[in-house]
C-alpha cells in the first residue's frame, strides 16, 4: 500500500485563530463566472430533453430507459412541503438541465483541458494537477455537470479502485451502475431524487475492491457556473467487504441574482467490515444579505450498512445555499452495523435550513450517533429534523442524538424535529438537545481581552461546532472553519 | 495615566454617574469604596466600553490618549484591564484557547509577532503558579461552571497573562476564601511595578491589607463623595457609609 500518500499533520486546536482571522471577509468570495463555452440542453424538461442528455453521453439504451422511467413517475409527483422552508414554486421549464464545457470529451492529461477551466480551480484552491500528490487528494472536478479530470487513476487502479466520472462508469463499468445506481435512493424515493435519475448529468463513482484501504481521500469539488443550469449529479460509493474509503464533497457556486437548482442524489454502499466515511462542505451561493438569489439544495443523500459490522459516517458542515433540504441517512440492515452523522449548518441574513438525517436500525446491535450544531444567526431559519427508526428486529440497538442550537441575534429561528419510533424494547434510544445564544456579555467579555466581536463571534462558533468539526479529514478542517467565521461575518454587534 | 473629568454616565435614560474626577499615576494603587449600587461597576464598565452605557459628558484621558473614543478591544489592547464582578461563561470555548488569542491579538496590535506555543507555554507556567490556579480549570471551557472563587481567580490570572498598564479590579475579592484572598492579592502585589497602576473596587477593608492603597475613594450616588489615605478604608469599616451619606445630605441641604 502507498502510504507515503498520505499526509500525516497534527491539528493545532490553539492555532485554529490564527487561520480565520487571516480569512475574515465579508463577501461571497467565491462569485466569480468562468467563460467558457458550453454545450448546451434547450431550456425545459420533456422526454426529448432526456434523450439528448442521454445521447450526449453516449449513454446504453438501458440507461435511457432507467431515466424515462424516473421522469414519468416525477410528472405524478409533487413537491413536499412538509419541511420548515418558504419558496416560491420553481418553474421546472425554465432551466437548463444540460450545460458541458466544450471540450474534448474524457481527457487524458491535464493538457487536453480548458486552461480557463483549470484556473476556475485554482480560484476555488483546487488543483488537478501533480502537486495534489502532498496533499494526498485525489480530485474528481464536476463543472457544471460534467466530470473534467481525474487525478491519480493510476494509483487507484494499481490497488483496483475505481474512481471515475458517472458517465464513465456507466461505459465503462455497467454491471457495477446497473447493480448498485438508484439500489439506496430509488427512482421514485421521492421529487427531487427522481428528477435527479431523470436528468443527472454527471457525478462521481466510487468503487473500493475487498479487503482494499482507499490510500488518500477522494474528492469531488462541485461548482455551479453556467447561468439558469440546474445541477443533478449523481455519487455512487461502493465498498466491497472490508474496504475503507474516506470521500470528501466541497462545493461552492458563482453569485447569481436567480435561484439556481440542486438536486443532487449520492448513494452509499457498505458490505460487510467496510466502512465509509462521507465529508462535505457546502458553500454554494447563499443569496444575498436581502435574501435574493441563491442556491436552492435538495439533495438526498442516503447509504446503506449492507453487511455485518459495516460503518457509515456523514459529516458536512452546510454554510451556503439559500434553502438547504438535506437528510444524509444510514440504513442499519446488516447487524453490528454502525451509522454516523455530524453536522454543523450555518444560516445567515434569510438563509433556511431543513436538515437532519435518518438512521434505521433493521440489523441486530446497531449503533447510530448523531451530532447536530445548528448555528442560527440575521433572519435565518435553521431546523433540525431527524428520525431514529428502531424495527422489530433490531434488537439490542442503541442511538445516541445530541441537538444543539446556537443564535446569534433575536430575530432568527432554531427548530429541533426529533422524531423516535423504536419497535423492539430491548433499544436505547437517548436525545439530548440545547439551545444557546451568544450574548452581547460574551462579546464584551472578549472584546475587553483585546479580542474583536468578529474573531470572538469565530472563537465561540469553533468552540461550539468543535465535535462536527474534529471528524473533518485535516484538509477541510481549517477550510471549513475559515467558512463558517466568513459566513457569520457581520452577524453581531 | 488615567485622568477622569466630570464624567458623566447612564444606561437606559438612568443616570447613574454624576460627575467623576480621579486621576491616577503610575505605580499607585487606588480603591474605590461605596454603597451597593453608588456606580462602582458602571465606572468600571465605562472606562472599559461597554457600548450599553451611554457617556454623557466629561473627558477620560488613557496614556495621552482619548479613552472614550476607542472601541472595547483597542482599550484593552492600550493596556486597560477589567477583572469583572461577574466573570461570564462561554460554553465550548477553552479558557487557554481564549487567552492565547487574547495575548496575540494584544500584541498583532502592538506590532509584536504571535507568541509560539512553547514560549505561550512557559508563560502561563509562570503566572499559574503567580495565582496558584489548576491546569484542569484551564483545559475547561471558559468560566463554565466554575465556582464563584474559581472565576476570580481565573480574572487574576488572565490579568497576569495580559500584563496590562491598568488594572481595574472590581469584587474580585468577593467569592474568594481567606487563603485564596492572600494568594490572589500576593499575585497581584507581585505584578505591580513602577509604570502599571492598579484601581481596587471593594467592599471590605480586608483586601486592602494585602493590596494596600495609595488613594480611597468613597463612591455614592455616582460621585466621589470622599476621598484619603488608606485608614478612610479602615474608618469605613468601623462607622459604616451613614457617616458619609449623612455628610452629603448636610452639604446638599
Ligand atoms: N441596565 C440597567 N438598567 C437600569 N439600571 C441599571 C442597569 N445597570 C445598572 N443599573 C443601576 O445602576 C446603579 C449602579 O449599579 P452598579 O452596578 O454600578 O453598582 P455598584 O456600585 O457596582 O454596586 P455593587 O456594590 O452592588 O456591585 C444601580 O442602581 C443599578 O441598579
Ligand atoms: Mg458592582
Amino acid at each position: 500500500m502507498k502510504t507515503e500518500l498520505i499526509q500525516v499533520k497534527s491539528r493545532d486546536a490553539e492555532d485554529e485563530l490564527s487561520t480565520i482571522e487571516k480569512t475574515v471577509y465579508s463577501d461571497y468570495k467565491y462569485g466569480f463566472v468562468t467563460h467558457i463555452e458550453a454545450d448546451e440542453a434547450p431550456k425545459g424538461l420533456n422526454e426529448d430533453v432526456i434523450r439528448f442528455i442521454s445521447a450526449r453521453k453516449k449513454e446504453p439504451q438501458w440507461m435511457l430507459e432507467w431515466r424515462l422511467k424516473a421522469y414519468r413517475h416525477w410528472l405524478t409527483m409533487k413537491t413536499p412541503e412538509w419541511a420548515n422552508i418558504k419558496f416560491p414554486p420553481i418553474n421546472y421549464q425554465d432551466i437548463i438541465y444540460y450545460s458541458a464545457p466544450k471540450q474534448k470529451i474524457n481527457p487524458k492529461n491535464l493538457d487536453e483541458i480548458d486552461p480557463e477551466l483549470i484556473r476556475t480551480f485554482e480560484k476555488l484552491g483546487i488543483s488537478l494537477e501533480e502537486q495534489k500528490r502532498l496533499t494526498g487528494v485525489a480530485v474528481d472536478a464536476v463543472i457544471d455537470s460534467v466530470s473534467i479530470g481525474t487525478s491519480f487513476k493510476g494509483q487507484l487502479a494499481e490497488l483496483g479502485i475505481i474512481f471515475c466520472s458517472m458517465s464513465e462508469a456507466i461505459q465503462e463499468h455497467p454491471d457495477l451502475i446497473r447493480e448498485h445506481l438508484g439500489s439506496v435512493v430509488p427512482i421514485t424515493d421521492n421529487y427531487f431524487s427522481a428528477l435527479n435519475a431523470a436528468v443527472f448529468s454527471d457525478g462521481s463513482f466510487c468503487y473500493i475492491p475487498k479487503g482494499v484501504r482507499c490510500p488518500m481521500e477522494l474528492s469531488t469539488y462541485f461548482r455551479i457556473n453556467a447561468e439558469n443550469t440546474g445541477q443533478f449529479e449523481r455519487t455512487l460509493i461502493v465498498a466491497e467487504a472490508g474496504s475503507y474509503v474516506s470521500y470528501l464533497e466541497g462545493c461552492t457556486a458563482p453569485m447569481r441574482d436567480e435561484n439556481q437548482l440542486h438536486a443532487a442524489v449520492v448513494e452509499l454502499v457498505a458490505m460487510e467490515h467496510a466502512e465509509i466515511k462521507y465529508s462535505t462542505v457546502q458553500n454554494w451561493y447563499p443569496g444575498d444579505k436581502q435574501g435574493r438569489g441563491g442556491v436552492y439544495n435538495f439533495v438526498t443523500k442516503r447509504g446503506i450498512c449492507k453487511g455485518n459490522h459495516s460503518k457509515i459516517s456523514w459529516t458536512q458542515v452546510e454554510t451556503g445555499s439559500a434553502i438547504t433540504w438535506k437528510y444524509p441517512s444510514v440504513i442499519l440492515k446488516g447487524d453490528y452495523s454502525t451509522g454516523e452523522f455530524y453536522s454543523v449548518a450555518v444560516t445567515n441574513n434569510y438563509q433556511q435550513a431543513d436538515t437532519g438525517t435518518k438512521m434505521m436500525h433493521l440489523g441486530k446491535n446497531t449503533r447510530s450517533r448523531i451530532v447536530s450544531k445548528g448555528i442560527s444567526a440575521g433572519f435565518s431559519n435553521n431546523s433540525y429534523r431527524g428520525l431514529v427508526h428502531v424495527s422489530k428486529n433490531a434488537s439490542n440497538s442503541r442511538n445516541f442524538s445530541q441537538c444543539d442550537s446556537l443564535l446569534l441575534g433575536d430575530k432568527c429561528g432554531a427548530h429541533t424535529f426529533p422524531y423516535i419510533e423504536v419497535k423492539n424494547n430491548t433499544a436505547v434510544v437517548e436525545h439530548e438537545a440545547t439551545t444557546s445564544k451568544i450574548g452581547e456579555d460574551q462579546i464584551f467579555y472578549c472584546n475587553q481581552r483585546g479580542i474583536d466581536t468578529e474573531t470572538a463571534v469565530a472563537l465561540i462558533i469553533n468552540g461550539f461546532a468543535k465535535e462536527v468539526m474534529n471528524q473533518l479529514p485535516m484538509e477541510f478542517a481549517v477550510e471549513a472553519q475559515k467558512l463558517l467565521a466568513i459566513s457569520l461575518e457581520g452577524s453581531v454587534g | 495615566m488615567l485622568t477622569i473629568q466630570n464624567l458623566h454616565a447612564g444606561i437606559e435614560g438612568k443616570k447613574i454617574l454624576n460627575g467623576i474626577n480621579l486621576d491616577i499615576k503610575k505605580g499607585e494603587v487606588h480603591a474605590i469604596m461605596g454603597p451597593n449600587g453608588s456606580g462602582k461597576s458602571t465606572l468600571a464598565s465605562v472606562l472599559a466600553g461597554r457600548s450599553d452605557y451611554e457617556v454623557l459628558d466629561g473627558t477620560v484621558e488613557f496614556l495621552g490618549k482619548d479613552l472614550l473614543e476607542m472601541s472595547p478591544e483597542q482599550r484593552a489592547a492600550e493596556g486597560l484591564f477589567l477583572a469583572f464582578q461577574y466573570p461570564v461563561e462561554i460554553p465550548g470555548l477553552n479558557t487557554v484557547n481564549f487567552i492565547k488569542t487574547a495575548v496575540n491579538e494584544i500584541r498583532k496590535y502592538r506590532g509584536e509577532a504571535p507568541l509560539d506555543a512553547v514560549s505561550f507555554l512557559k508563560k502561563m507556567k509562570e503566572k499559574m503558579a503567580l495565582v496558584n490556579i489548576e491546569q484542569t480549570l484551564l483545559s475547561r471551557s471558559l468560566n463554565e461552571g466554575f465556582s464563584g472563587g474559581e472565576k476570580k481567580r481565573n480574572e487574576v490570572f488572565q490579568m497576569a497573562m495580559l500584563e496590562p498598564r491598568l488594572a481595574i479590579l472590581d469584587e474580585t475579592d468577593s467569592g474568594l476564601d481567606i487563603d485564596a484572598i492572600r494568594i490572589v492579592s500576593n499575585g497581584v502585589n507581585k505584578l505591580r511595578n513602577k509604570d502599571n497602576a492598579i484601581l481596587v473596587v471593594t467592599h471590605y477593608q480586608r483586601l486592602l491589607d494585602y493590596i494596600v492603597p495609595d488613594f480611597v475613594h468613597v463612591l455614592y450616588n455616582g460621585r466621589i463623595v470622599k476621598s484619603g489615605p488608606k485608614e478612610l478604608a479602615l474608618e469605613l469599616e468601623e462607622r459604616g457609609y451613614d457617616f458619609i451619606k449623612n455628610e452629603n445630605k448636610a452639604e446638599v441641604a
